[in-house]
């Protein structure tokens, strides 16, 4: 039961953090038709924020993490994603592959590319009882600080104006820019929204890990990406289930496969979502009305 | 803007995708209060005229002046701020929003909230169907219900010219007569309006000026009574170039 309960929220936790990873792609997608796999790069810049800035309180960490997370979404839209803004969706997708094979190289070429050690919150390791089981704390407080992002984000998406343009916009960005709605803004506070999301990320993956390397980054957008197509691309609350059912069901493979086929569980994983495009090849929840770009 | 001068003044207007011109060098001037038709075949140009009028696509030549004020060069955001207002094609209502949601989109760029919600109320009264499905996703209301959201969502952003391109598509035919209804009610609360249709027989009731196109090209413009009792009426819409001594039935 104790070991059961234990999997599961271990499950949840990285569910979690997929789902927040598959999030940030999925904003930009939905008001850019962009992929933006420089996401990734975003996660790990943050982290080595947190690298510089270790033995600085924890909340200036966390906030210079976010800090440079945002800006640094904000200036690859406006350097490399808003020239191409009337490019095709390819044009987009290789332009987000060269922001981040460039990001990931000039950090490799500044820091280097072995991986570092940053002993960041060691205190969410330890063990605690909760109901007479015992929890690792940075579960828990993945799962919250997923739950917390995801209610947010909600929020903002649903009662704010902005967050109706953004909705808005995503649907047929060209009738809300008749309506007045302002590309350069929804698209701005997309990517800083991403920027945020990926800043989350970055400190959870940084304390579970205690590591930082360049490619760490990349290595969660590649399997939140799969989650935010399963999810159904172009739909938020798709990207969120489908990122959240790829971490979990990695973490249930690697419980539950016997012994022998552990180490192939990422293959298990890619036969589920091979399956689900076989027969729902526009996702889990489908994005309703997607239209042209701009 | 001094009296007299027209609200819109379209000169010399061309539109081109690649090397077709959709629009040839098209003059048009409509004055406050009109409510002016632009008629033709499919393809003839009407869209792509109104569509270079709303910023959506740019002219390759000609200017389009609304209020006194030249539209070349402005963000396509920045046109309803101007006072004009769109009605597309094929309505592009937001499915997946709720009916107050498209509303409140309307209302983008005005800031005084007070007399936006004077305004949502006073359609909601004109809009009985709208006021009781508020809470539903738009892509659920029928054909002539969405339209209806559409004009009211094009009239949110109180514009001086309403532009709507074909409003009577897909529509029953008394669902057309409530919606040309509703075109002569707005116009009487002063909103000029230019109306593409492909459905000729519906805009001669309301319009005060008709034009013809065909080609890119107005072959004919003026009163609408005069265009629709004109000889050549049949000719100019389809086109055709009829001789004088072909013409008869």
């Amino acid at each position: 039961m104790e070991r059961l309960v234990q999997i599961l929220a271990d499950a949840v936790s990285v569910g979690s953090l997929y789902a927040l990873t598959a999030l940030g792609i999925g904003l930009i997608f939905g008001v850019m038709r962009l992929i933006n796999f420089a996401h990734g790069e975003l996660i790990t810049f943050a982290a080595y924020t947190l690298l510089a800035l270790f033995g600085q309180p924890v909340p200036i960490m966390i906030f210079g993490g976010i800090a440079v997370a945002v800006v640094l979404a904000l200036v690859t839209e406006r350097a490399a994603f808003r020239p191409l803004r009337n490019a095709d969706p390819t044009t987009l997708l290789i332009s987000s592959f060269a922001v981040s094979f460039f990001l990931q190289k000039l950090l490799i070429l500044v820091v280097g590319s072995r991986l570092k050690g940053l002993d960041f919150l060691p205190e969410l390791g330890r063990q605690i009882e909760f109901a007479g089981i015992r929890l690792q704390l940075l579960q828990i407080v993945t799962i919250i600080v997923g739950i917390v992002l995801l209610a947010a984000l909600t929020w903002f998406l649903r009662a704010t104006r902005l967050g109706l343009h953004m909705r808005a916009a995503a649907e047929d960005f060209r009738m809300a820019r008749v309506l007045g709605v302002r590309a350069n803004k929804v698209i701005a506070v997309a990517f800083a929204l991403s920027g945020i999301l990926a800043a989350a990320v970055s400190c959870l993956i940084v304390v579970q890990t205690g590591v930082v390397q360049p490619r760490m980054g990349l290595q969660l957008v590649i399997i939140a990406f799969v989650g935010t197509v399963i999810g159904g691309l172009g739909s938020l609350s798709g990207a969120a289930l489908g990122g959240f059912l790829v971490g979990a069901a990695t973490i249930l493979l690697q419980a539950f496969l016997p012994p022998d086929l552990r180490a192939f569980r990422e293959a298990f994983v890619f036969i589920a979502v091979a399956l689900v495009l076989l027969f729902r090849p526009q996702g889990l929840i489908p994005a309703r009305g997607l239209k042209e770009r701009i | 803007m001094t009296s007299g001068a027209p609200l819109l003044a379209i000169s010399g207007l061309v539109v081109r995708y690649g090397a077709v011109a959709a629009v040839r060098e098209v003059d048009l001037q409509v004055d406050e209060s009109e409510i002016v038709s632009i008629i033709g075949p499919n393809g003839a140009g009407k869209t792509s005229l109104i569509l270079a009028v709303a910023g959506i696509i740019a002219p390759a030549a000609g200017t389009v002046i609304f209020a006194g004020r030249t539209l070349g060069g402005i963000a396509l955001e920045d046109v309803v701020a101007q006072g004009i207002a769109l009605v597309p094609e094929g309505r592009h209502i937001f499915a997946s929003l709720t009916v107050m949601e498209n509303l409140l989109l309307g209302a983008t760029v005005r800031r005084d909230s007070r007399a936006v919600a004077a305004d949502l109320d006073r359609f909601f009264a004109m809009f009985p169907i709208l006021a009781e499905r508020r809470r539903q996703p738009a892509g659920q209301l029928s054909g002539g219900e969405q339209q209806q959201l559409a004009i009211a969502r094009a009239l949110l952003s109180r514009p001086r010219l309403l532009m709507l391109d074909e409003p009577s598509l897909g529509l029953s035919p008394m669902m057309v007569d409530q919606i040309y209804a509703l075109l002569s009610t707005i116009r009487t609360q002063g909103v000029t309006i230019l109306l593409v249709e492909q459905n000729a027989e519906r805009v001669f009731g309301i319009s005060n000026r008709v034009c013809v196109m065909s080609g890119g090209k107005f072959a004919l413009a003026g009163d609408a009574a005069e265009i629709k009792s004109h000889p050549r009426f049949d000719a100019a819409y389809f086109g055709v170039h009829v001789r004088e001594a072909a013409s008869g039935p």
